[in-house]
């Protein structure tokens, strides 16, 4: 039972702002000092992703919970709406 | 914007348009402003909304367009194991055909947009595509306006209703209220199945237009304290699951895979099978309760539903909340106004109507329910597994003696779960909802 979240964002409608809304504010402080990376599972979007030496943020796909702007436990997330009227748009809600 | 407004709302959710519907009819010049591209394109919930709340608002509700789902007949209670499950249900003729519906089921996206389609016409101004940035005040601190995200986007009001939801960023930025901590939220995730109407009505067994609900809990949270739900929409139903944030965070389970977990279990699966999942969606439920509640007005400013805390975790009951203190906030402002006095003192009577309403009997009456969640994570994790156990061993039938079984169910009750913990369990469990 696998299940891919670039399957399940697919079926939803973006519009992409041009400028992140998400920014990691020390990517140092995620690789020395975060021992759990709970952003790395939490995160319905699964918009935190860990490459070789940091965490990247592919805002894209932010379904725009608010779980990183609380949960990250060094608060090391600058998180803001995107743009008005971009983003998701739920169809059905 | 040039123009000044008596009432500037932040939020066209349920708490927002109430307020906005009520102020606009009694000719008070109102703005709503919504950061989504139309009303309820930001918005979700388990779908399940309160015809009597709405009534008080609009009464022929339904006669005016509403896109009422399915009128709900049924409810059910499920206490899940991995592998099976107790479940319960009531149906009641009653509800049948009842006016107002007494609980029905609605798509936010479209719901919240009618909704805010019938302020508009009372006269409200309805604009979308803005997101309030901060909050104006004067040289006394008070509230004057907010200052939006568009060129120019400084609106000017003589009092604020802050009606944006659990997830408030102008909360952090503003400090009218602390942000929530993670464990005064849950993390919900939702899929809509699309499934033909027919198919629906026979497998929850109603007819056309009759719907049913679904609360789940137990095993399927991966231990963690949360809930799910399957609400019946006319063509499609809602699957919801989610867990308190602050479990989440411990527990490295990824929301999208227990949900997918939730929909191949053996009690849901045979419900929505052969449906097409048509969205997908994240959103917080306000999980606070009572003591997480804020001021709720000061100088200038008013705070109502989700924004405000004021949702039911038990009976599900956020959707009523909001549009009720929606409608409590905006008859606050029009006494207000008419006796030219804005500042906290002025708009108490919003936290009195509150308080003689059954939104602070409930909280109050329910304010120990989320610690006691918190407190006892058996109820998710071997409480479920022993209850299903214990049918599974009386109901196989294998040649062994319903007495020996008893002992050997007693024999593992014992040994996985103290009965002092039971004790407890049941002792905190009923002081938490007395
Ligand atoms: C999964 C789930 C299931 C639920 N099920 C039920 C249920 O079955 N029944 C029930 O009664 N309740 C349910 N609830 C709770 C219910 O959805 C909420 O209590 C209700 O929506 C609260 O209404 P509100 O108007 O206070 O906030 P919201 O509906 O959240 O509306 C807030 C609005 O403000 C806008 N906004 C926020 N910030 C800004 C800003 N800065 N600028 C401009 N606009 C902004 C948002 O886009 C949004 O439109 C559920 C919730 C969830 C998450
Ligand atoms: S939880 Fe916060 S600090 Fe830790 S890795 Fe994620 S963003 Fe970095
Ligand atoms: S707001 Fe929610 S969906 Fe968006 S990045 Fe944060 S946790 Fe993920």
């Amino acid at each position: 039972m696998t299940v891919k979240i670039e399957d399940k964002l697919f079926l939803d409608r973006f519009r992409v702002d041009q400028e992140p809304h998400i920014r990691i504010a020390d990517n140092t402080m995620c690789m020395e000092k975060c021992e759990d990376q709970p952003c790395l599972y939490f995160c319905p979007a699964n918009v935190y992703r860990l490459e070789k030496d940091r965490i990247v943020v592919a805002y894209e796909g932010c379904l725009e919970c608010g779980s990183c702007r609380i949960g990250c436990p060094h608060l090391n997330i600058e998180w803001r709406f995107p743009t008005g009227g971009y983003g998701i748009s739920h169809r059905f809600g | 914007m040039q123009e000044e407004f008596e009432v500037a709302i932040v939020g066209a959710g349920p708490a927002g348009i109430s307020a906005a519907y009520t102020l606009a009819g009694r000719g008070i010049k109102t703005i709503v402003l919504e950061r989504g591209e139309y009303p309820g394109s930001k918005n979700i919930s388990g779908g399940v909304l309160y015809g009597h709340d709405l009534a008080e608002i609009i009464p022929d509700f339904t006669q005016r367009g509403c896109p009422v789902e399915r009128n709900i007949v049924e409810s059910r209670l499920w206490y899940l194991s991995r592998d099976g499950g107790y479940s319960a249900a009531f149906r009641d003729q009653l509800f049948y055909d009842r006016m107002p519906p007494n609980a029905f089921t609605v798509g936010r996206a479209r719901f919240d947009r009618w909704f805010a389609e019938q302020a508009g016409e009372k006269g409200a101004l309805v604009v979308c595509s803005t997101v309030v940035t901060d909050l104006l005040r004067d040289g006394d601190n008070r509230v004057i306006g907010v200052r939006t995200d568009r060129i120019d986007g400084d609106v000017r009001a003589r009092v604020v209703l802050l009606a944006d939801g659990i997830n408030s960023a102008l909360a952090a930025k503003t400090g009218f209220r602390p942000e929530p901590k993670p464990h005064h939220v849950a993390l919900a995730v939702k899929d809509v199945v699309e499934l033909p109407e027919e198919m629906i009505n026979e497998r929850f067994n109603v007819e056309t237009g009759h719907g049913v609900t679904i609360e789940i809990i137990g095993g399927i949270t991966g231990g963690m304290d949360g809930i799910a739900v399957i609400y019946t929409n006319k063509n499609s139903l809602s699957l919801c699951i989610g867990a308190n944030l602050s479990d989440f965070m411990e527990n490295r389970v990824r929301p999208y895979e227990m949900l997918e977990g939730f929909k191949n279990h053996p009690m849901v699966l045979p419900l929505i099978k052969g449906g097409k999942s048509k969205e997908y969606m994240a959103h917080w439920i306000a999980e606070g309760g009572y003591d997480a509640i804020p001021r709720l007005c000061g100088d200038g400013y008013l705070i109502a539903g989700d924004s405000g805390m004021l949702f039911n975790a038990l009976h599900r009951e956020g959707s009523n909340m909001a549009m009720t203190s929606g409608r409590f906030a905006a008859e606050a402002i029009m006494e207000a106004l008419e006796k030219g006095d804005l500042s906290r003192n002025g708009l108490a009577g919003y936290v009195s109507r509150l308080q003689g309403s059954y939104i602070t009997d409930d909280l109050k009456k329910y304010r120990r329910f989320n610690t006691f969640r918190l407190r006892h994570h058996e109820l998710f994790t071997t409480l479920p597994e022993l209850g299903g156990f214990a049918a599974r061993e009386m109901l196989t039938i294998d040649g062994i003696s319903k007495k020996k079984k008893q002992k050997a169910i007693w024999k593992k009750v014992k040994k996985d779960i103290s009965l002092c913990r039971i004790f407890r369990l049941l002792w905190d469990g009923i002081r938490s909802v007395k």
